[in-house]
Order: structure tokens, then sequence, then C-alpha cells
């Protein structure tokens, strides 16, 4: 290990505190608990290092994808990770100092604005961990906004923002959930219209977990009649073809960022998007930040409205989060700049095309139809002759990832595969898949 | 106006200014002081309930966010529109214009619990009692 300090370093600081040794201060530290052996292999050179972490990383199998679910490969310009990996951007935590952090916090800025223009709405928070955090957020404020205790989520919620809802809100039990069903790909209107009463909120993913579009005019009519919050989760990377939550009168609208620029990396670090109408402004979670004018008058960046924040306001500040995704959140800040409205309106444009040629060709195989027949994006449930998966685990053979089985999420979906085509998929891609799905079904 | 002198006190710096059942609520001049430029107030909905010495209002200066505690304990009437979207009322005329909320009183014998004009004056003197 490398450490900067020299022995003499070391000598004067053992002096200035006035030990003779380093054996000395470690002295009140009992003999039992310092003989610990770390059982390590010896250290490598940097060469044998570097090959080892080459040997590793060929244990990654590289498969040809089509699974989403959350999670999505997109093609990430080269721009994107130039301008990211400056140093000047690599910065370990959030910046509290406006006076030596003014380009990450106008950085942070711009990012409030993208998502502001991206979501049509009016505040933007500085970003939170990811996706299902800023739902569980979202949620919260809407029990705090409303002080009603009932929440409204579709079936078709992604399963792992419903368990990280309840890794928030079980220890509450004053908090309910109410499920409404989704057996036609999208939320009961008749279910949703009873569920929604006295609620707080009621949830709308956009596209939702069968990769299904919404009717969100009804949604938002319902939770407006009923009066509650209307919360939307959308995939950002539909919005240049899908309508933006603030169109529909969402009052939350979240989304995981991941799409925007981000890698997979196997789950993270991912990007949460939060933002609201103004008049829950004081209710966002987490750090916001401001513009405003130095003593000279000239422009400048500041984290703001922190009153609202633990550090302040203790067991009543409106979240314990007090953090961001500094670095992802540029990376998506980024992404959007070098795309900008046109290029994320093609980019929305060649999702539906994939995911539909796909789509189309997989449901003239014998045995396979797609399973509902409403809008969707950029992923849709194929039902498939047999179980979904052993299917799924036959294409693995082939190097294919064919999707999501989703048996866990519903045994009555036993059959059914969850397929997303991005734009990183090719004509030839999509019928490799659909050669693969030909021959193992009939296998 | 709702003249200091007329007022009853928490410990916490309400005043409550009692009329028929009602009592108009708002912080102190002492407290406006303390707390120094305020910047947002989150008020009670009309019916909620308060309840003496809890919590029933927010508010929040550049710095530190300050509980409002209710001086009576009943369930609001009114809340001051005209504060929410102007909080400096309340720095600029905490007894006038920078009232918080009117509580329409559930048990107006709960005043007796409150200090009058005069204590208030004798309690603010000793620092070590807020």
């Amino acid at each position: 290990m490398y450490t900067p300090h020299t022995d003499r370093d070391r000598e004067e600081m053992l002096k200035a505190i006035g030990v003779s040794s380093f054996e000395e201060l470690l002295r009140q530290i009992p003999q039992e608990l310092r003989k610990s052996k770390f059982n390590l292999p010896p250290a490598l050179t940097e060469p044998e290092l570097a090959a080892h972490a080459a040997e590793l990383a060929a244990k990654n199998s590289r498969l040809l994808n089509f699974a989403g679910g959350g999670a999505y490969e997109h093609y990430i310009p080269a721009a994107v990770r130039a301008l990211v990996s400056r140093g000047e951007f690599v910065t370990a935590y959030t910046p509290y100092q406006a006076e030596a952090s003014q380009g990450t916090l106008q950085a942070i800025y711009e990012y409030q604005s993208t998502v502001c223009a991206l979501f049509e709405m009016d505040a933007s928070n500085a970003s939170l961990y990811d996706g299902a955090t800023a739902l569980a957020e979202a949620v919260n404020a809407a029990l705090r906004i409303t002080g009603k205790t009932k929440v409204v989520l579709p079936q078709a919620l992604n399963p792992q923002y419903k368990r990280t809802l309840q890794t928030y809100f079980a220890p509450n039990s004053a908090v309910s959930f109410a499920e409404v069903s989704c057996k036609t790909g999208v939320q009961d209107v008749a279910a949703l219209e009873t569920a929604a009463q006295d609620a707080a909120c009621v949830v709308l993913a956009n596209p939702n977990y069968f990769g299904c579009l919404e009717d969100a005019d009804e949604v938002a009519r319902i939770a407006k009649a009923a009066g509650a919050l209307l919360v939307a989760a959308v995939n950002p990377a539909s919005l240049g073809a899908v309508r933006a939550p603030g169109g529909y009168n969402a009052d939350i609208a979240v989304a995981e960022g991941q799409p925007l620029g981000l890698a997979l990396g196997y789950g993270g670090p991912y990007l949460g998007m939060f933002a609201c109408k103004k008049e829950h402004l004081r209710h966002i979670p987490g750090r916001i930040c401001g513009i405003t004018k130095d003593l000279d008058g000239k422009r400048a960046f500041v984290l703001t409205l922190q009153a609202r924040e633990q550090h302040i306001r203790r067991e009543k500040a409106a979240s314990n989060i007090c953090s961001n995704e500094a670095l992802c959140a540029l990376t998506a800040t980024v992404y959007c700049a070098l795309l900008g409205p046109a290029g994320m309106r093609e980019l929305a444009e060649l999702n539906l095309e994939a995911a539909h040629s796909a789509a189309d060709k997989i449901a003239a195989l014998k045995g396979f139809k797609i399973k509902f027949g409403k809008p969707y994006f950029n992923e849709f449930v194929v039902e498939c002759p047999g179980d979904a998966a052993k299917l799924r685990d036959a294409l693995l053979q082939d190097g294919i990832l064919a999707g999501i089985p989703l048996g866990d999420m519903d045994p009555s979906l036993k059959n059914c595969l969850l397929v997303c085509a991005t734009e990183t998929r090719t004509p030839a891609d999509i019928d490799a898949l659909v050669a693969a799905l030909r021959k193992h079904a009939n296998a | 106006m709702y003249k200091p002198e007329n007022c009853k006190y928490t410990k916490t710096h309400e005043w409550a200014f009692a009329e028929g059942g009602v009592a108009v609520a708002g912080i102190t001049d002492f407290a406006q002081h303390e707390i120094s430029d305020i910047v947002f107030v989150e008020l009670p909905k009309i019916g909620a309930k308060t309840e003496q010495n809890k919590r029933c209002a927010v508010i929040e200066s550049v710095k530190a966010a300050s509980d409002f505690n209710a001086p009576v304990s009943g369930e609001v009437a009114a809340a001051n529109d005209a504060l929410s979207a102007n909080p400096a009322l309340a720095n600029q005329s905490p007894h006038g214009d920078g009232w918080f909320c009117k509580i329409k009183m559930s048990n107006p014998g709960e005043l007796d619990n409150l200090m009058d004009y005069a204590a208030y004056q004798e309690f603010i003197k000793q620092p070590a009692q807020h």
C-alpha cells in the first residue's frame, strides 16, 4: 500500500502528540484485538494486477441483450464519457461550499433545468439514489402533503419499486397500499376508481412494468376527482415520443435516469429523477441548487431551500435524503444536451421502431403471441408456448438474453417473457432472437 | 391589530387573542426577532384539529425551521393566506397582518394556562427560560 508519509513525517507526528512510537500510540487497544490476520494473498505488481483484472473481466459473458425491466441498454456517445470523466467533475460528495464549487453547482442547476424541460414540471431536485427511491420519496411527499395514508399502486409496477416502497413504509403501520389489477396490460379503470377514494396519491407507471402505456389522462382524472395526488413514474428515454407528466397534470414525476447515458453497470450507480409542481416545492426531498447573485452582483449557484432538510429541520425534515447522484446527474445532463430535443425524439422513435419490429416478428412465430394489445414503447410481453424461464435459459446457451420471465412476479404469467429492444438492437440482432426462439420453442 | 396587552402567551412565544370562542394566534415580536427573516410559513388547513402547545404550523427562516405551537386546542377556522403569500408580514407586523390562524376553541378554559402580557414580559427577560 502506498502512503505518502516518510519515516521522518511519522516521527514528527508522534513527537507532536507526545508518544515515542507507533506501538505506544496503539497501547490502549487490547492485544487480543490486534492479532488479526487478514489471510490475503501476497501483493501483486501493477502488471500482475492488470493481468488478473483482465482475466476476471474475461469471465463476463457478452450476451445479446433483450432484457429491460427498469434498466435499459442504450448507446452512450463517446462525448458523454469524455466530458463527465473530467477531473473537475469527479467529486466525492455533494458540494456545499458555493465559494469553491461553482462549476459543479452549475452542472446540477443545468440538470434540474433539463429535468423540468423533459418532464414539463416546475421544479426538480438535484437527484436521488435511483428510480425506486425517487418513487418512494414521491409517495412520502404525497403522504405529507395530503395528510392521508392510502397509496394506490398499479399491479404492473416494477417489483423492485414495490419492494423499495415496502422497505420505506412497512415500519409505518398507518400507511396502506391498494393494488389495481392490470389484467389487460393497463390499470382496470373501475378498480382504480374505487381504490382512489381517500388516497394520498395514485401512482401511474407509464410505461408500466409490462411495457404498456396507460391512459394517463383517465388515470389523472380519476386521481384528481378522488382528491388524490398523481405521481407519475416514467421512462425518460421515451419522452421524445410519449407525453410528459406535466402534460397530464401529474403533481410529482419521477424516473430512473439510467437510460440517459448511464451504463447498466450491474445495477448502479443509477439516477433518481424527481420533479413536481411549484406548489409542492417545500416538500421536495434532498438537495436543490438555486441561482442567485453574489455581493458583486455576479451570477452564482448555491444550494437553496435547505430549511426542508434534515440538518436544519431534524426529524421534521421533508426526507432523510441528504445527498445526490451528482456525477450521474451530470451524465444525464450531458447526454440530453448532446441529443437535444430533436435527438431525444429520434431516440424515442428508434426505440419504438426496434421494439415494434421485434414484436411483429415474434408474433409471427408459431405458438408465440403478444400478450397485451396496448400501445407500448420499447418493451412488451410475449406469451410463449411453454415455461418462459426455461426458454430464457435455453437461449442463454446461444448467447442471447431473451428477456425477463414474469412467473416470479405473477404465477399466472409463467409463460410470459418481458422483451425489450432499444435502438441498440439491429434488424440482424432481432432476427437472431427470432431464430433462437423458433429453434428452442420447438426443441 | 391584536394589542399585545390584550393577548395571552405561551412559553414557546405564540400569542392568542380570544374573542367570542375564537382565538387568533400568531408569534410574538420577541420570537420574530429571534427567528429573523422569515421566508416561509406552512399554515394548518382549515378544519384541522389543534392541541394546546402542540405543533400546528412551521416557520422557516433562511437558516432554520421552527415549530409554531397552537396556544389553544380546537379547530382551525381560518388561516392567513396573506401571510403564506408574504411571510415577511410575521416580521413586520407580528400582532397585526402577520397573524397565523384563527382557532375555534374547544376548551376556552385553557386560556388560563397561558401567561398574560405582564408575565410574558417578565418571562422573556429571563435568558435561561427560552
